[in-house]
C-alpha cells in the first residue's frame, strides 16, 4: 500500500540580510521569504494559513453586519516614515478605516499593497509591518490580501503603502456630505492641525523644537458613540489633506448650504497655534488624521457633543459652526477680533510667508 | 499666546471702530467719495483679509493694497533667470517658500523642479549656507527677494560665507527699496490716496526718516503700523486724524518695534553688501529708478548674476493685467478684466495673483465679506459684460 504522508506543516521562511534589494521583488524564493518573515509573521493570527491570490468572504456573514458593502482605497506615501505619534504604517491602517468609519461603515478588512525602494532596511520595514499589525489588531479589522513590489533606486521613495478597506453598512444608515440643511451643526472632535505640523516638524527643516504628536488614530469607535447618540447625524468626514477648510467647503457645495464657522471656537493646541503664526500658515488648511467634521441636526447638536467628549478621542470636542441659508458652497467665519472672512479652499499646497 | 492675543481683542476692536467711525463722520472728503488710505506692505494686506478688516470699517473708508509684496512685483524675466540658475546641473537653488509658485515666462521654480532641477525651500539664507558648506561639489545659490525687511539677512549671510571662506554660495539678489517705490505711486498723475499705512518691518531697518518726503513734499500722512489687527486699526484711526486736522506727518504707531533711527547694524551689514541699481523692472509697475539693489563689487563672487550667465531678457507684462491699476488704487482687484477668469491663483496672469499677500490672491482667496459677491469669480463675469 503506497501511503503519501500528510504535508509538512506551513513553515515560514526567512530574510538575513539587512538590505532589501530586487531580488526580493522577483517572484522567486527571496520575495516568498521577505512577505512571510516581514509581514506574515507580522500579521500572524489576522492572515490566513494557506495563501490564495484572492481574499474569500463568506456574503451571509457580511450579511450579518448590515445590507451594503462599503469599499475604499488609498495610497500613503509620507516623508519622513516614522513622526512623533505614528508611522507610514499606522496612517495606513487609520487612514483606510476612517474611510470606511466615516460613511457608517462597520470596517472589517484590508489589503495591503507595498513598493519598496531597493536598498531599504529589513529592519525598517519590519518596523513597519510591525506597527500595521498593531494597528489592525487595535483597530479589530484584519488583513486578508497583500502584495509586493521592489523597485530600482530613485523609482519610489524608500516605501509607499497601498491599503484597500471593505466595511458592512447596517440597514437605515444614510450618511451624506449632501443631506445638510440650514440650522445644522458642525462639530470637530478635538484640537486639529496636530499632524500636518507634526510632519512638517518632523521633517527638520525649521528647526523648531515642538511636542506636537500626530493624532492619528481610528475612529470608528467613537463614530459608534456618536452615531448612537445622534442618529439623525447628517454626515460625517475625516479632516485630512486640506484640513477642516477643505471638507467644509465640499459640505457647503454638495449640500448648497452657507456655513459659518467661529475663529474662537475651533480647538487648537497653543504649540500648533504659534507653529502656524511663525510660519505664515493657515492651522484650518493643516492636515488630521484623529479628527473627523461631523454634521448634526440642531436638536442633536448638544447628545452629539455629549457623545464625542465622552470619548477619549474626543477631547476638546467644539461646534465649530453652522449650517445657514445663503450662497450656495461659502464658507464664512468670524474672526477671533470680530471680523468675518471667507474660507475658501486651498488652490495648491500652503506655502511659508517670505516675511 | 501671549503677547500676540492682546493685540487681537475682540473688545478693544469695538471701541476702536466707534472711534473710527465718529471720526470718519467728520471729515469732510468723505461726503463725496470714500477716504483712500493704502497699506504699503504685504504683511498688512494679509492682516486685513486674515482678521476680516474691511467688513468691521465703515464704507467711508476703502484700503487701497499696495505694492509691499516682493513676491508679487517680481519681474516674469527675472523668474526666468532664476530658473535658467535653478536648471544648471551644479546648481542646488534655495528659496522662500511662497516664491515658488510666481509664473515666469515659460515656467515657475515648482514646475522647473518637477521637471528635475534641485530646488529647495528654506526658511532662511543662513539655511542655504549650511547646504553649501555640507555640499562642496555643488554651487548653493539662495535667491535673494523682499524688501529692506530681509535685505540685512542675505547681507550678512554674505559676509558670514566671506568670513567662513565659503566659495560655493552666492545669492541672486532681487531686493527692492520701498521709498522711491511708494515716491513713483505718489508721482502717478491718476493719484486717489489720502494716507498711508507705512510698513512696520521696513521701518525696523530703515527707521522713520526716510519717509519724511511724503509728509513734506506730497502733504500725506503716514503711520508706520504693527501687523496685528488692533495695530492696523489704530493706525487707520492715527491716519484720520491727521487728515481731520490738517496735518501730514510721519507717526510711529509700531514703536514697541520701530526705532526712529532705523536698526545700525543692520543698515551697515547691507551697505557693506549692496549698492542701489540704477532701476529695476517691476512687475505692474514697469522700470523705477533706484529702486533695486545689487551686489556691490567687493563681493562679485557672492553674486549668482556674476557667477552664471543669466539670460537677462525683459519680458513685458501681458497686455490684459492691469496689475499697476490696482496697485496705485485706481481700480479695485475684482474690476480687473481678467480677475478670476484668465488669472487665477492656479494660473496667476499677473503679479498680485501669485502670492497670498498680492491683493487680487487676498480678494480671491479670503474675499473682504462686505464685497465678497463682487469678489466671485463668477460675478466678475457680470461686472465686465
Amino acid at each position: 500500500m503506497n501511503v503519501r504522508p500528510p504535508p509538512p506543516k506551513r513553515v515560514l521562511g526567512g530574510v538575513f540580510i539587512p538590505t532589501v534589494t530586487l531580488a526580493h521583488g522577483g517572484g522567486g524564493k527571496a520575495m516568498k521569504d521577505l512577505i512571510d518573515d516581514v509581514f506574515i509573521s507580522a500579521f500572524a493570527g489576522a492572515a490566513p494559513e494557506v495563501l490564495e491570490d484572492q481574499a474569500r468572504f463568506d456574503l451571509t456573514m457580511l450579511a450579518t453586519h448590515g445590507d451594503r458593502l462599503a469599499f475604499t482605497t488609498d495610497s500613503f506615501v509620507v516623508d519622513p516614515l516614522f513622526f512623533p505619534g505614528g508611522d507610514i504604517g499606522k496612517l495606513a491602517v487609520y487612514g483606510t478605516v476612517n474611510d470606511l468609519a466615516v460613511g457608517g461603515a462597520k470596517p472589517l478588512y484590508l489589503s495591503c499593497a507595498v513598493v519598496i525602494e531597493e536598498g531599504m532596511q529589513v529592519e525598517t520595514l519590519r518596523r513597519i509591518a510591525l506597527s500595521m499589525a498593531e494597528a489592525v489588531r487595535e483597530a479589530g479589522v484584519s488583513i486578508v490580501t497583500g502584495d509586493t513590489k521592489v523597485v530600482q533606486r530613485g523609482a519610489c521613495d524608500k516605501i509607499f503603502i497601498t491599503t484597500t478597506g471593505i466595511g458592512v453598512i447596517r440597514p437605515g444608515l444614510e450618511l451624506g456630505i449632501d443631506h445638510v440643511k440650514p440650522g445644522d451643526a458642525i462639530l470637530v472632535n478635538g484640537l486639529l492641525g496636530d499632524h500636518g505640523a507634526a510632519i512638517l516638524c518632523a521633517r527638520g527643516d525649521m528647526e523648531l523644537e515642538t511636542s506636537i504628536e500626530s493624532d492619528c488614530a481610528a475612529l470608528h469607535g467613537l463614530i459608534e458613540v456618536l452615531l448612537a447618540a445622534a442618529p439623525g447625524t447628517r454626515c460625517i468626514r475625516d479632516a485630512t489633506r486640506g484640513g477642516v477648510a477643505t471638507v467644509l467647503n465640499e459640505i457647503a457645495d454638495a449640500s448648497g448650504v452657507s456655513i459659518e464657522i467661529d475663529e474662537a471656537l475651533t480647538p487648537l493646541r497653543e504649540e500648533v497655534r504659534g507653529f502656524c503664526e511663525i510660519l505664515g500658515l493657515d492651522p484650518l488648511y493643516l492636515a488630521n488624521e484623529g479628527k473627523i467634521v461631523v454634521v448634526v441636526p440642531p436638536e442633536e447638536s448638544a447628545a452629539a457633543l455629549a457623545a464625542l467628549s465622552g470619548h477619549a478621542l474626543g477631547q476638546g470636542s467644539s461646534i465649530i459652526g453652522h449650517a445657514v441659508r445663503g450662497e450656495a458652497g461659502r464658507v464664512t467665519m468670524q474672526t477671533v477680533f470680530g471680523g468675518r472672512r471667507i474660507v475658501d479652499m486651498l488652490v495648491g499646497e500652503q506655502l511659508p510667508r517670505i516675511c | 499666546m501671549k503677547y500676540t492675543d492682546e493685540f487681537r481683542d475682540r473688545e478693544k476692536a469695538k471701541i476702536l471702530i466707534k472711534e473710527i467711525n465718529k471720526l470718519a463722520a467728520t471729515i469732510e472728503i468723505a461726503r463725496t467719495r470714500p477716504i483712500n488710505i493704502m497699506e504699503v506692505c504685504g504683511g498688512h494686506t494679509h492682516s486685513i483679509f486674515r482678521y476680516g478688516l474691511e467688513g468691521m470699517l465703515p464704507d467711508a473708508i476703502e484700503l487701497v493694497h499696495g505694492p509691499g509684496c516682493p513676491v508679487c512685483v517680481l519681474p516674469m524675466g527675472r523668474v526666468d533667470d532664476c530658473v535658467s540658475i535653478a536648471e544648471r546641473p551644479e546648481v542646488i537653488f534655495t528659496t522662500f517658500g511662497d516664491a515658488m509658485r510666481v509664473p515666469g515666462s515659460k515656467k515657475s521654480l515648482q514646475q522647473a523642479k518637477a521637471d528635475g532641477a534641485d530646488v529647495r525651500m528654506v526658511y532662511s539664507p543662513m539655511d542655504a549656507l549650511t547646504l553649501a558648506r555640507k555640499n562642496p561639489d555643488r554651487e548653493v545659490v539662495f535667491f535673494g527677494l523682499g524688501f529692506e525687511t530681509t535685505m540685512p539677512s542675505t547681507a550678512l549671510t554674505v559676509l558670514q560665507a566671506e568670513a567662513d571662506g565659503i566659495e560655493n554660495f552666492s545669492v541672486f539678489c532681487n531686493h527692492i527699496t520701498i521709498v522711491p517705490t511708494i515716491k513713483a505711486i505718489l508721482d502717478s498723475p491718476d493719484l486717489h490716496l489720502d494716507g498711508f499705512l507705512g510698513p512696520g518691518h521696513v521701518s525696523m531697518v530703515i527707521g522713520t526718516a526716510p519717509y519724511k518726503f511724503i509728509a513734506d513734499f506730497y502733504k500725506r500722512p503716514m503711520v508706520v503700523a504693527g501687523f496685528e489687527p488692533l495695530d492696523v486699526l489704530q493706525s487707520i484711526w492715527m491716519v484720520l486724524k491727521q487728515i481731520k486736522d490738517g496735518r501730514a506727518e510721519i507717526e510711529n504707531q509700531y514703536a514697541r518695534i520701530v526705532p526712529e533711527a532705523g536698526n545700525n547694524a543692520a543698515l551697515a551689514a547691507v551697505g557693506k553688501v549692496y549698492e542701489l541699481r540704477e532701476f529695476f523692472e517691476w512687475r505692474g509697475l514697469g522700470s523705477i529708478d533706484h529702486s533695486g539693489v545689487k551686489v556691490r563689487d567687493d563681493y562679485a563672487r557672492f553674486d549668482a548674476e556674476r557667477k552664471f550667465a543669466i539670460p537677462g531678457v525683459k519680458i513685458a507684462d501681458p497686455k490684459s493685467c492691469q496689475c499697476g491699476e490696482v496697485l496705485k488704487g485706481v481700480i479695485k482687484p475684482w474690476q480687473c478684466k481678467v480677475f478670476g477668469i484668465a488669472c487665477t491663483p492656479e494660473m496667476p496672469l499677473g503679479a498680485l495673483m501669485v502670492s497670498s499677500e498680492g491683493a487680487c490672491a487676498a480678494y480671491y482667496q479670503y474675499g473682504g465679506v462686505k464685497k465678497h459677491t463682487a469678489a466671485r469669480p463668477d460675478a466678475s463675469v457680470a461686472a465686465v459684460s
